[in-house]
């Protein structure tokens, strides 16, 4: 790497300012926070004095646990229970395909293609029939079925590129499918599982479609709690933009934290 | 991972002491400045109430607009307080949605109610949701310009007059508006304001047998005087500027006339929120050729569905929350000027609400005046003033109102524009079966 460096510096450059735009309005974001209402709406300005004003008025008046609680239970579930469906379906995909698997992988990435907005009724219609409205199965089993068309494609990705033969030299040594699965193709694919679930985990934390549409308040996870503090008159942007920080700050350390697995799973086959 | 497990435990924690044993009702209400001090002073509702425990549902307005809609459609009964407007409580109320209001305690004093309010919010003569805060439109002007250029605002202005101040005021070099006006498209946004002026140019929506009427010639003058009057002498990129916006500029010196809500005014009085609350003249909604719907009506209320299974906790706290005590106590906690305008003759006639605030009066007389039920000069067979009581109105009235702001940016000349919605609403009408 440093002889492309010492080589090439305006690669380093370029990767700092995409950085930096790509960072700039989370920047801003987090420092419009620390304003006040009034400094909110003034001029752009870098300098100001900070204020937790805004915090403390969030704070009193709305319940950020319960919001974080339920971001957290219903994402990590969702994400489990995706990773649970996908897995042995995009086993057989990759090691076991038929003739109708190519279509069959691409019907399920076009239900992506339908705007959400389209399935509503059918979908709030559903919850209320079985009980499920603002609560946390419901939107759980919304955001796993949301989220297995990529989780699977993702997979079968992964593990098409793992090498068949060691699979089958396990077979060899008498594996039966479960052991094949749990012993060889899991630990192998790990850092592809990995970053797959990770970005379940951040496409179910950032959804505010269904999570506005199907909860109330028992179930409402903290995009529920950010569209609260959006308000089509009087000023709210440093309220709006304190509650987003604080919505945004556990995947933020998450992410952070794992960014190393994410990293190496997006990349994983990448290079041949 | 220790983060992941810290969080739900205190998450745990804050559920568990949260549902005690007393019963829940769930409120769906809107994110603005009257509905934040409900929610702040509603503890002194729960002190009072130890048996009813209070749970909010805080949604900006368009937001929820969808979502209690879809609620109440469905049946889903995930509320037990909504928070509706005058749009749709005497629709709601005509499909049974809506637990009618016609018991209500005798110190309630449902008469203290303005009554333009009370009809608005009624179906057959019974209330269906109770009034939280009211609202009609007015003008707001800036005096210190006004003085400056010699022009003195008489006690009715007209359109015309208006035209004339906008062009002597008109001053882009130094980033002043003539006049600012809604210009985003939307049945809430520019079709509130656009209505009331084709209402006083004495145009209406529908004829007496539900016949659009958009391309008539009284549209046709209305429209062409908004384009230009706004195209002239308006703020940079009009179209896109809705109440929020207008208000950000008025407060902020940018505009020296507006015509909008009247629940702008405690706002742009208040000289925290406000640079020109020194210089701020009020004025009666400009009118054309006739006073009818020249200034609209709206009115937040909190309305319980039929679905609800704590009717009776809800309706202690929609009575609560909209009686004259509340109003009172807003006033000693919040100032005054905070208190929800609009609704109770006896919150005008309390001295210190009228010495707080000036503007109580021209207020007063525009929601007393404003009549839904006879909004424009040929009579129609509608309920509303800037708007047209029935269900489709939101899709025609947005579909309106962005071939007006089509017209304001200059794609399409206003004839087309409205030649094409109304060739659009009478096929509308027709599916939705109005028309034969």
């Amino acid at each position: 790497m440093s002889a492309v460096q010492t080589k090439r510096p305006w690669v380093g450059v370029l990767a700092w300012v995409i950085a930096l735009i790509i960072f700039f309005p989370i920047l801003w974001m987090v420092l419009t926070g620390f304003k006040t209402e009034a400094d909110a709406i003034a001029s752009p300005s870098l300098f100001f004095t900070p204020t937790l004003e805004s915090y403390v008025e969030v704070q009193g008046r709305a319940d950020y646990p319960k919001h974080a609680f339920n971001s957290i239970t219903i994402s990590l579930a969702s994400t489990l229970l995706a990773l649970l469906i996908a897995i042995p379906s995009a086993y057989a995909m990759a090691f076991l395909p038929t003739k109708r698997t190519k279509a069959t992988l691409l019907w399920m990435l076009s239900t992506k293609m339908l705007p959400p907005v389209g399935v509503l009724m059918p979908i709030y219609l559903l919850s209320r029939d079985l009980g499920l409205l603002d609560t946390r199965t419901g939107l759980t089993i919304v955001y796993t079925m949301m989220n297995l068309p990529i989780v699977v494609w993702m997979l079968y990705t992964f593990f098409k590129d793992l090498p068949r033969d060691i699979l089958e030299a396990g077979r060899m040594d008498g594996a039966n499918t479960f052991q094949e699965v749990t012993l060889l193709l899991l630990p192998l694919s790990m850092p592809g599982i990995a970053s797959t679930g990770l970005l379940s985990i951040i496409l179910s934390w950032n959804e505010a479609f269904w999570s506005l549409n199907l909860t109330a308040s028992k179930a409402a996870p903290l995009t529920a709690y950010i569209a609260s503090f959006s308000s089509p008159e009087g000023l709210f942007w440093a309220k709006l933009s304190a509650a987003s920080t604080m919505a945004i700050a556990p995947i933020l350390i998450f992410g952070w934290m794992t960014q190393k697995q994410m990293v190496r799973g997006l990349t994983f086959g990448a290079v041949k | 991972m220790k983060l992941a497990y810290a969080i739900p435990a205190a998450g745990i924690a804050a559920l568990t002491s949260a549902y005690a044993s007393a019963e829940t009702i769930t409120i769906a209400t809107v994110n603005n400045n009257d509905m934040v001090i409900m929610q702040e002073l509603s503890d002194r509702f729960e002190e009072e109430h130890p048996d009813i425990e209070l749970d909010w549902v805080v949604l900006e307005e368009n937001v929820l607009r969808q979502r209690v809609t879809n609620d109440i459609a469905t049946e889903g009964g995930q509320f037990d307080v909504m928070t509706i407007g005058t749009y749709e409580a005497p629709m709601w109320g005509e499909r049974g949605w809506l637990e009618p209001l016609d018991d209500l305690p005798e110190d309630y004093q449902v008469d203290d109610l303005i009554k333009p309010v009370r009809d608005g919010l009624s179906h057959d003569g019974v209330l269906q949701a109770l009034p939280f805060y009211a609202e009609s439109s007015m003008m707001y002007y800036r005096t210190d310009l006004f003085e400056e250029h010699g022009i003195e605002m008489p006690d009715q202005p007209t359109w015309s007059e208006v035209r004339d101040w906008a062009e002597q005021l008109h001053d882009p070099d130094n980033d002043l508006a003539g006049i600012c006006l809604r210009g985003k498209p939307g049945w809430g946004e520019n079709m509130a304001f656009v209505s009331t002026l084709v209402n006083t140019f004495g145009g209406r929506w529908f004829d007496e047998d539900w016949n659009p009427e958009l391309n008539s010639e009284e549209w046709q003058t209305a429209i062409e005087f908004y384009v230009e009057l706004l195209g002239e002498y308006g703020p940079p990129g009009a179209s896109s500027n809705g109440f929020n916006e207008n208000q950000a500029l008025f407060s902020s010196g940018k505009c020296a006339m507006w015509v909008d809500a009247t629940s702008a005014a405690g706002r742009i009085y208040n000289p925290d929120e406000s640079s020109v609350a020194d210089d701020l003249g009020f004025a009666p909604a400009p009118v054309a050729e006739t006073p009818k719907g020249s200034h609209w009506l709206w009115s937040w209320a909190l309305a319980i569905p039929a679905t609800s299974e704590s009717k009776e906790a809800a309706k202690t706290f929609i009575t609560w929350a909209t009686s004259q005590e509340y109003v009172e106590l807003v006033g000693e906690e919040e100032g005054w000027t905070s208190v929800p305008p609009g609704t109770r003759e006896s919150t005008y006639a309390n001295e210190k609400y009228q010495e707080a605030a000036p503007f109580a009066d021209f207020v007063l007389n525009a929601i007393r005046e404003a009549d839904p039920t006879d909004s424009t000069l040929e009579p129609n067979p509608y309920l509303g003033v800037q708007f047209v009581g029935i269900p489709e109105f939101q899709s025609i009235g947005t579909q309106v109102g962005q071939q007006i702001a089509a017209a304001l940016t200059g794609d399409r000349s206003v004839e087309d524009a409205l030649n094409a919605v109304q060739r659009s609403v009478e096929r509308d009408m027709e599916r939705a079966g109005y028309l034969d």
